[in-house]
């Protein structure tokens, strides 16, 4: 009697600890990044729209990392945005261009990389120069009325 | 004022009661076996339940969200959504709602049952401490089912969404688990679910052996108490989920 006790106890011990696994690996980011073998690198945007820590960095379509800080530089104006990428991409460029861009019309904003022919790469806490800010959405709306006005008031 | 008094004084009860079991538990380390035992009668009686209950919960959301993704052509999101609200609030919760009706309800009936016997004043009159032979080893066994549960609840509701949403209504699966994957986070999510069923499970296991303990020594005390457990926890379960969301989710 005893020892079926024990032995059902371990099963469900067992599958309560398979199932807390799968929900680890499975069905949560834990299994598909990890932050070590990653180098850092920031670049400083005018606006980021509405980039967030953990934000995807993609390079060509291809996750190759992660927004690790996002912060405020009160000297010069600019948000600084610290990105962790993965050490087996370590070869862009020193004139990589850094973009925040959209997924999609409404989806989530991400910082694009575009490498350019520096023949020299970009190493740990490096910084890169050439970025483009992100698109609001209201700014834009804005700047057309605007040219929209003045094509009336050339007519 | 009446009642107040006496919720205030059951609340005291409680309480101490709650202390006298925590400076039971490090002892049960050495007599393993009672725990043991109990995480028979408290888990695995409740895992068939689980097990089934979370399959159709899963299930049911997974036609649930169908329908309402659809019109916006966004359906391959159908296997973020169904985890995060598993991994985050149904699993926890609705494991722990029905852990207490299920191992509650008996932990209160047992212990009351034991009391109404003079079973425990008999253990005492052998200078054995009921609280710690009878009454500790049923509270760590829940404490411990409890996060166990709820993750077998999830993880069983995520494969029955599987089955329903890939394999009956055409979500793609590489779709299905790649959203999962990019927009499930593990401490955000499935680490604070764990934490919430932990806290469920305390709270659950000590609602119930302090009603079982502190019944009225009768058949309808017994009876009465039984019901009270099942009220209470269930209560205190919802509103606890609140507080720790607000707290987790800010």
């Amino acid at each position: 009697m005893f020892r079926s006790v024990e032995i059902s106890v371990g099963i469900f011990v067992g599958i309560g600890l398979a199932a807390l696994f799968m929900l680890a690996m499975q069905a949560s980011n834990l299994g598909s990044f990890t932050s070590e073998g990653a180098y850092q690198v920031r670049a400083r945007f005018d606006n980021i729209g509405g980039l967030k820590v953990k934000s995807a960095v993609k390079a060509g379509g291809v996750k190759v990392g992660q927004v690790s800080n996002i912060d405020y530089d009160s000297e010069t104006f600019e948000a600084v945005v610290v990105m962790n990428i993965e050490d087996k991409f370590s070869q862009f460029p020193r004139d990589t261009i850094a973009s925040i861009f959209t997924s999609g019309l409404l989806g989530e904003q991400y910082v694009g990389l575009e490498p350019g022919g520096d023949e020299k790469f970009l190493g740990n806490e490096s910084e890169i120069r050439l970025t483009q800010s992100a698109m609001v959405l209201e700014q834009l709306i804005g700047q057309f009325l605007f040219s929209k006005s003045e094509d009336k008031g050339n007519e | 004022m009446k009642a107040l008094n006496r919720l205030f004084t059951r609340l005291g009860r409680g309480s101490i009661f709650l202390t006298k079991i925590l400076s039971g538990i490090p002892q049960l380390f050495l007599r393993f076996g009672l725990v043991v035992q109990q995480l028979y009668s408290v888990g695995v009686k409740t895992l068939f339940i689980t097990l089934v209950a979370g399959l159709f919960v899963g299930m049911v959301l997974a036609l649930q969200l169908y329908y309402t993704l659809s019109t916006f052509g966004a359906t391959d999101t159908l296997g973020m959504l169904v985890d995060l609200s598993l991994v985050r609030e149904l699993g926890p919760v609705v494991a722990a709602l029905l852990f207490a009706g299920r191992a509650g309800s008996a932990l209160t009936a047992e212990i009351g049952l034991m009391k109404a016997t003079e079973q425990l004043s008999g253990l005492e009159m052998m200078a054995v401490d009921p609280v710690d032979r009878i009454i500790a080893p049923r509270f760590l066994a829940g404490v411990i089912s409890m996060p166990l549960l709820a993750g077998i609840f999830s993880a069983v509701g995520i494969l029955g969404a599987y089955s329903v949403g890939v394999d009956l209504l055409g979500v793609d699966s590489g779709a299905f688990w790649s959203q999962i994957q990019a927009k499930v986070d593990f401490y955000d999510d499935v680490l604070n679910g764990i934490i919430k069923s932990f806290v469920f499970g305390f709270i659950v296991s000590w609602i119930a052996v302090f009603e079982g303990y502190d019944c009225v020594p009768t058949s309808e005390g017994v009876s009465s108490a039984t019901t009270r457990t099942v009220v209470n926890s269930s209560l205190a379960v919802l509103a606890m989920d609140f507080v720790l969301t607000a707290i987790m989710y800010q």
